[in-house]
């Protein structure tokens, strides 16, 4: 007998629950971009974890009907990490801010690339602190002052889709917030992606960032009116490793994606960076013998013989 | 005669990377095929190579649980083993040469000229080198007299077989066992090694030491165990069900972690070596909220970044992990590779805000084996972290012992788990606290959980009601934990239920305050003992009603300010003012204890009971 495939809505992937976000935030943008892409991918919401970090973003989970995990100030990858070992059978999906992932959680950031665990990593980057009223956060360019800092910034910002590169993440990708169609199209291939899949979102905060708002990113403060964002797609750019056993290829990739991530200002560039399929950390430790296909959640470690081990220290 | 005389303690002393390890723990096991009972114990630098170390076996008839300050038969792989370091501005250590009884043994390099001005010990001067050239050279290989160096190990360590009567044959089997696995040759040049070395003693001297092993009595039917804290809790947390170990390399916990990722494959679990603790405790939150029972493993360094973890998966009502402590001495990087007890009050209070959580300090191997085992269940079961606080000591001694006490081990409990019937509430206020709980994955299961304070449903609230109300439920979780942990988990006593004087400790001093006591009690003194084991929450009625009932109160602690005593004080009215501590990182010897109990017997105040032990 055919089972019945249910078909899920927009509107399943929606918790029951006001947003405490200000008005006009790039956040709602992310938000209906991560429900339209599991859309898409019609992944049940009880088949999905979504933890966040700590800041506006963390707020993210509260708003989504999945299993939702708020947690601490840069430790979400940690925890995505645990959680995703624990059971590999659920779509986990990790957001945070920019000083959450690439300040107080650079440590996370990095490391967590060095494993390629299967899951999605989204950054909601609007270069300031927001929930604690604007200070700068480490994407912020040196020199720049927004409207709530009393001095210019002194520290340089930083280069997160280089970093993530360098790091080894298998997926780069940087959306805008504002394109909902376009970075929910990003989200569902980060998602489809075998492997840790990074996505750093331009995001505007109309409350602190004054500076990089939604009227400079779409160039509406230019006379041309011609948008600062174009699409590396629609540019020609080819981010995709075609064979992964090739490091020449893998390295000219890389390289490829770090230049071009440094182009800001007049031209920046959204879309996909960089993407090879190379194994995950799950396929490491399957390989060794160590995870089985059963997840360790539903796995039965409860009648465990260790005479072998009692033996052992006659 | 006192019952410690029948000990016998050899030691075994020379710079790291020299094979003392080796020599040692092969003795340890050929030991104990014989039929002795033997407690084995290591003092080393945080160095790889080149800084003193040295091993003290105390070979038994009895069931021992703490080293031997004095010696037997000190076996010396170099000069400082027997003079320390006295050369240096401010020496570490003056050697073991001292700590030798009249009518001891010193077995040691021919080379080295022994002028000890004591002409009450026997003196084995062994070639080693010479020695070693000959085993080499039946191989014909002379020229890697450098890399086989390290064999004078196994030279020094038969000689002392010989001396103290112990058969080759038995020696050679446990030392051919080490060799499991590598190059037979390797196996065969260290053999022929032990033969030059026993062979040595039996031409040169006489058969007449005064402490050999045919003084104590074998037990010839036993085949016991000899383990050390890090295998007892890692077999007990295999055996609990581990799903998900965490940890970042740090002394003295890394032997656990070591033990564990080597059966992980057996056993199908995993173990992730993360970026730093912050990182170890928050992946095993993870997991734990995954519902897989999850730990990690550190010490006080580690543990120290672990703070934000540990309030983080109480607030969340995670069931875990359970954070395995080995103590070592601090503060910050403090005494990395030495024995202290200093973090119970950190333990305590491991991160901001008031949050509920278990503390457990077992102090024998049967002991650690039921605690990291049990701690699971309490985790499990009251949707919290626990802590399980051992020490560096604990961790690194061998004890021998029977059996690990598997059979006694209660039935795995998983706690609730919510049945789906629509409308799921993860932090539903329940008489107990505990709200069932589900697994991520499962359908009708969904959940949101955060780090800010919550509605039952799980999402973020400031509303005062909720507040008082949520708080209350999570803290109500220890009131149930304690009426439902078991006395005997408790708290223990030991001795004669009527005594003078009562000592109160916890953790791994337990092996020396149970040997100090039946060595006074030989003597006649009247005492007994009261070992504290579940430090929250804190059994403070029961206990209150057993110190209130004793005539007289020790402490006993490795640290400075009496941890144990304040939190008993706290908890109870009753201040302990008699106290025997020491933190020089060394564990309490057993006449180092039973001189500070003497003085401690004789007038209130602090006794440091230290005799600056290598």
């Amino acid at each position: 007998m055919a089972r019945e495939v249910k078909v899920y809505e927009v509107k399943d992937y929606r918790a029951d629950i006001d947003s405490d976000w200000c008005p006009g935030c790039g956040d709602f943008g992310i938000l209906a971009a991560i429900q339209q892409a599991l859309y898409r991918l019609q992944i049940p919401p009880h088949k999905v974890a979504v933890c966040s970090g700590i800041g506006c973003s963390g707020k993210t989970p509260h708003y989504l009907r999945a299993y939702g995990f708020h947690t601490l100030h840069g430790r979400v990858l940690p925890f995505a990490t645990g959680l995703k070992l624990a059971n590999h059978g659920l779509t986990v999906i990790a957001v945070g801010g920019d000083g959450d992932g690439y300040g107080i959680g650079a440590g996370y950031f990095i490391n967590a690339g060095r494993r390629n665990v299967d899951f999605t990593y989204i950054v909601f980057n609007n270069e300031v602190y927001g929930l604690t009223k604007g200070q700068a956060a480490p994407t912020l360019p040196r020199g720049a002052k927004t409207k709530s800092m009393p001095e210019e910034n002194v520290q340089q910002g930083l280069n997160p889709i280089a970093l993530a590169v360098g790091a080894g993440y298998t997926f780069v990708a940087r959306g805008f917030a504002l394109d909902v169609k376009h970075l929910s199209e990003l989200i569902a291939r980060g998602i489809a992606h075998r492997g840790s899949a990074f996505i750093d979102v331009l995001q505007t905060c109309p409350t602190y960032n004054d500076i990089h708002t939604r009227e400079w990113y779409l160039g509406l403060d230019r006379p041309e009116k011609r948008p600062r964002l174009y699409k590396l797609e629609e540019a020609g750019f080819d981010p995709v490793v075609t064979d992964p056993e090739d490091p020449e290829e893998i390295r000219a990739k890389q390289i490829s994606a770090i230049a071009k991530s440094y182009e800001w200002g007049e031209r920046i560039p959204i879309g996909v960076f960089y993407q090879v399929e190379l194994p995950t950390f799950e396929d490491n430790l399957r390989e060794k013998g160590i995870l089985g296909e059963v997840p360790l959640a539903e796995a039965d470690p409860f009648s465990r013989d260790v005479t072998e081990l009692v033996e052992a220290l006659r | 005669m006192s019952s410690t005389d029948r000990d016998i303690n050899w030691v075994i002393g020379g710079p790291q990377g020299s094979g003392i390890n080796v020599a040692a723990e092969t003795l340890a096991r050929a030991l104990v095929r014989a039929g002795y009972r033997v407690y084995a114990s290591i003092e080393y630098h945080s160095n790889i190579m080149g800084k003193h170390s040295y091993y003290r076996l105390r070979i038994s008839d009895a069931d021992r649980q703490s080293p031997l300050g004095r010696v037997h038969l000190l076996v010396s792989l170099d000069e400082e083993t027997l003079f320390g370091d006295t050369h240096h501005e401010f020496p570490a250590h003056r050697g073991h040469l001292h700590e030798v009884v009249p009518g001891g043994a010193v077995v040691y390099d021919a080379r080295v000229k022994l002028e000890a001005g004591r002409d009450d010990l026997k003196l084995y001067p062994v070639p080693y080198a010479d020695l070693l050239e000959l085993a080499l050279k039946e191989f014909g290989r002379q020229a890697e007299r450098n890399r086989f160096k390290v064999v004078q190990n196994v030279i020094a360590l038969s000689a002392s077989a010989a001396v103290l009567g112990f058969d080759l044959e038995a020696l050679t089997a446990a030392i051919l066992e080490g060799f499991k696995g590598r190059r037979a040759e390797s196996a065969r040049i260290n053999i022929r090694a032990a033969e030059l070395g026993y062979e040595y003693i039996r031409a040169h001297f006489g058969d007449d030491f005064g402490y050999k092993l045919s003084r104590l009595n074998r037990r010839p039917n036993q085949r016991p165990l000899l383990v050390r804290g890090v295998q007892a809790a890692a077999i007990a947390k295999i055996k609990a069900g581990l799903g998900f170990q965490t940890y970042y390399p740090i002394s003295p916990a890394t032997d656990e972690n070591v033990y564990l990722e080597a059966q992980q494959r057996k056993y199908g679990f995993v173990v992730v070596q993360a970026e730093d603790e912050v990182s170890a405790i928050n992946m095993a939150v993870g997991a734990a909220h995954a519902g897989v029972r999850a730990a990690t493993s550190t010490s006080g360094p580690g543990f120290t970044l672990m703070a934000e973890g540990l309030g983080f998966a109480s607030m969340t009502e995670a069931p875990g992990p359970v954070v395995f402590l080995w103590q070592r001495g601090g503060p910050s990087t403090g005494l990395p590779t030495r024995q202290e007890q200093a973090d119970l009050r950190f333990a305590l209070q491991p991160a901001h805000g008031e949050f509920p959580h278990i503390v457990v300090a077992p102090g024998d191997i049967k002991e650690v084996v039921f605690d990291s085992y049990t701690a699971f269940n309490w985790a499990e079961r009251y949707q919290l972290p626990v802590i399980v606080l051992l020490d560096k000591h604990l961790a690194g001694a061998y004890s021998t012992v029977d059996d690990l006490g598997l059979e006694a081990l209660p039935p795995v409990d998983r706690g609730l788990f919510y049945a789906p019937d629509g409308g799921y509430l993860r932090y539903a206020f329940t008489e107990t606290g505990i709200s069932p709980r589900t697994i991520p994955g499962m359908e009708g299961g969904i959940f949101w959980t955060t780090s800010d304070e919550h509605d039952p449903k799980g999402h973020i609230t400031e509303g005062a009601e909720n507040r008082l109300k949520m708080v209350a439920k999570r803290m109500k979780k220890l009131e149930v934990a304690a009426r439902e942990i078991p006395k005997e988990v408790k708290f223990k006593t030991y001795g004669p239920p009527a005594a003078d004087f009562t000592v109160v400790g916890w953790g791994s001093t337990k092996g020396a305050i149970l040997d100090v006591l039946e060595e006074l009690g030989a003597e006649g003194y009247k005492l007994n003992f009261v070992q504290v084991r579940l430090m929250r929450p804190f059994p403070a009625e029961e206990l209150k009603e057993v110190l209130g009932r004793a005539r007289n109160l020790i402490l006993v602690e490795e640290n400075y300010t009496g941890q144990l005593g304040a939190l008993i004080r706290e908890q109870t009215g009753i201040n302990i003012t008699r106290k025997v501590l020491k933190w020089d990182g060394r564990p309490f010897t057993q006449e180092e204890l039973k001189e500070g109990l003497l003085k401690a017997m004789d007038a209130e105040g602090t006794i440091l009971a230290s005799h600056l032990q290598g």
